[in-house]
């Protein structure tokens, strides 16, 4: 066979396309490789109790020593308990907030709503995704706060008292702010995946139903729910992807605790995300350093965190994370 | 169950007399199972209208709130001057800020739109879904999923202390460009894999060479849909603060470099200017917020409904 010069051409182009496409290797792999080379000497020097201590103690004044080899501070403790904690918890609350909201929404915009209303409502909802999440922090601060601090928490501390987790005293940020804000932010991607994979079952399906005598809800739960339900779990977990790793918004919310574990939804809290965007700097302070690798330790665990959660979803959802025909969704 | 009841009463009955079967419909519109069906479809779609009242609730207010008080922030001055930062001060205007976004964008998609572009066409035409491209996908998904702050923390080790950049414009740009390309790759592979295969099959048999075939006919029929995710990456990224954070830093003058100096943004002003109590650092807070929701709703406007109309498949 002549190998023409159109042939090298094209196999010329293959090539090219084929090293750009292995950037994303190398991408994956620089973040790996400096994560882990600077965490290497927390993960050295602290070991498993950096996954169960609750205080974070860069000791700075304390006396420069060798530990293992490496540089620390004599009275340094670093444990990430209260951040994980923190992580979790406030991402489970917006879940348990969110996911009701959400699945509602995108059963109104499957089902319920008229054509007219769908459209809009539909768009609002992806508008939602796309705001910044410093506007939400700003838009928590603003309103959220108060609204909690003089109406919400109040309300709860009084009918739920019989309850450890709303008594004491309440405040304009941590859990409860947090947990709320987070589920604003994950309510127009559950709402919109959850939707378009609500909107894929076969119309056939739907008119056996109809043709059978159910009710408009009892054919959305016997026959769409079940039929799209990998699709509504898979934003679920995209949901919850995104709330663990959301930044901004949390750290203006949170109340930036530190060294304590909330007691309350009340409490002060701090996650990981909000921790590391609040101290990069200050990290540097740190004659030993430790600060900085114990601060990209906790970087790794946040990475390593919210990429089970992204693969688990992956997984599920149908197209990647390409909600319609129209677009994708911020996840 | 009381109606399955009534049918096998009446169908025996049917059987017996010859008459046409099941219940009367009037029987069974009375029938208290019946009547619980729908009162229950009914308050569930009550419950459900009411969910997204719920929720754009707060949006309407947040959008009310930023475009009202941002609109009456607004002054010439405040779009044309520079800020004057400082955490007690927190005055001055929004020039360096709206110029270091631009600039930042425009540094990232000029960057990631050939690499992600590129590397869905070899994904969607060349690799006939190969190992190599699966394991392409999967990192790009992995990727895709990695927090703003840990992608902003490793270019900050990396490129403004390894490398010696400091805060800079370009390793801002780069930081984004990590982050938008998973975006970008996606929609072009699926935009690529939505041209239909007949097209393909025409420019082959006039004796196209596959890279004719792809820039000229493929590509052109695929860019409406690379175009939407192009721009809904850029507005994911226009709103993004934890990776520009600590790989710009924040600048209060337009850079005349893109290394070793610090470039302001908009979502930057926003951030450190909320939580200083001052009517004028909040008012530029509203602004920034204000020029952020504009950017967000045109680019989405723009991406969903204008491109819908080019779509020509």
């Amino acid at each position: 066979m002549v190998k023409s010069a159109r042939g090298i051409r094209d196999t010329a182009y293959k090539y090219a396309t084929a090293l750009l496409g292995s950037s994303a290797f190398v991408f994956i792999f620089v973040i790996a490789a400096v994560l882990i080379i600077f965490s290497y000497p927390s993960i050295v020097v602290y070991g498993r109790s950096f996954l169960t201590t609750i205080v974070w103690n860069p000791a700075l004044s304390s006396n420069l020593i060798q530990v293992h080899g490496f540089p620390a501070m004599s009275g340094a403790s670093y444990g990430v308990l209260v951040f994980l904690a923190g992580t979790l918890i406030s991402s489970v609350l917006a879940l348990l907030i969110g996911v009701p909201a959400g699945l509602g929404i995108s059963i109104f915009l499957a089902q319920v709503a008229p054509k007219k209303v769908a459209g809009p409502v539909s768009f609002l909802t992806e508008l939602l995704a796309g705001i910044p999440s410093v506007i939400y922090g700003f838009w928590g601060i603003l309103v959220l706060g108060p609204f909690l601090l003089y109406t919400l928490e109040p309300a709860l501390a009084h009918y739920l008292s019989f309850m450890p987790w709303f008594s004491g005293p309440v405040y304009s940020s941590g859990m409860l702010a947090s947990g709320v804000i987070l589920a604003l932010m994950i309510v127009p991607i559950i709402a919109s995946i959850s939707r378009d994979a609500m909107l894929q079952t076969p119309e056939s399906l739907k008119d056996g139903g109809r043709a059978l005598g159910l009710t408009d809800w009892e054919i959305m739960r016997k026959i769409i729910i079940p039929y799209s339900k990998s699709g509504i779990v898979g934003s679920i977990v995209l949901g919850l992807g995104r709330a663990l790793g959301e930044t901004m918004a949390v750290a203006m919310v949170s109340g930036a605790s530190v060294n304590i574990l909330p007691k309350t939804f009340f409490y002060p809290i701090n996650t990981m995300a909000a921790f590391m965007v609040l101290n990069m700097d200050s990290a540097f302070t740190d004659p030993s350093a430790m600060f900085v690798h114990a601060l990209v330790e906790m970087a790794a665990i946040l990475l390593l965190i919210t990429m089970a959660v992204n693969i688990i979803a992956r997984a599920r959802v149908r197209h990647g994370f390409v909600s319609s025909s129209e677009g994708l969704v911020r996840v | 169950m009381s109606q399955t009841k009534q049918i096998e009463d009446s169908a025996e009955e049917d059987r017996v007399s010859g008459r046409r079967a099941g219940p009367s419909w009037d029987s069974l519109r009375k029938s208290p199972s019946y009547r619980n069906r729908r009162i229950k479809d009914k308050v569930i779609k009550i419950l459900v209208i009411a969910c997204p009242m719920l929720v754009l609730v707060p949006l309407l207010d947040m959008l009310y709130m930023f475009v009202y008080r941002g609109a009456q922030a607004m002054t010439i001055e405040r779009l044309t001057t520079m800020t004057v930062g400082g955490a007690a001060l927190g005055g001055g205007g929004l020039a360096n800020a709206i110029v270091g976004t631009l600039l930042i964008i425009a540094l990232s998609t000029l960057f990631a739109v050939p690499i992600g572009v590129f590397a869905g066409v070899y994904i969607a035409e060349f690799s006939g879904n190969n190992r190599f491209s699966q394991m392409i996908r999967f990192t790009a998904d992995v990727l895709a999923g990695v927090p703003s702050i840990v992608l902003g923390y490793v270019g900050f080790l990396l490129l403004v202390l390894e490398f010696g950049w400091g805060y800079s414009a370009l390793a801002a740009a780069l930081t984004l460009t990590v982050l938008m390309f998973p975006y970008i790759l996606r929609t072009t592979e699926l935009s690529i894999r939505r041209v239909p295969d007949s097209i393909r099959e025409g420019a082959i048999a006039l004796g196209s060479t596959k890279t004719d075939m792809i820039n000229r006919l493929t590509l052109r029929f695929a860019i409406p849909g690379i175009l939407t995710g192009i721009l809904l990456a850029i507005s994911i990224s226009v709103g993004e603060t934890a990776p520009l954070i600590y790989t710009a830093g924040f600048g209060n003058y337009i850079p005349s470099a893109l290394l070793h100096q610090q470039v302001g943004y908009l979502t930057g002003i926003v951030w450190s200017f909320s939580q200083i109590p001052s009517a004028e650092a909040h008012d530029l807070s509203y602004l920034s917020s204000f020029l952020l929701i504009t950017i967000v709703i045109i680019i989405n406007i723009v991406a969903r409904v204008g491109l819908r109309k080019f779509t020509k498949i």
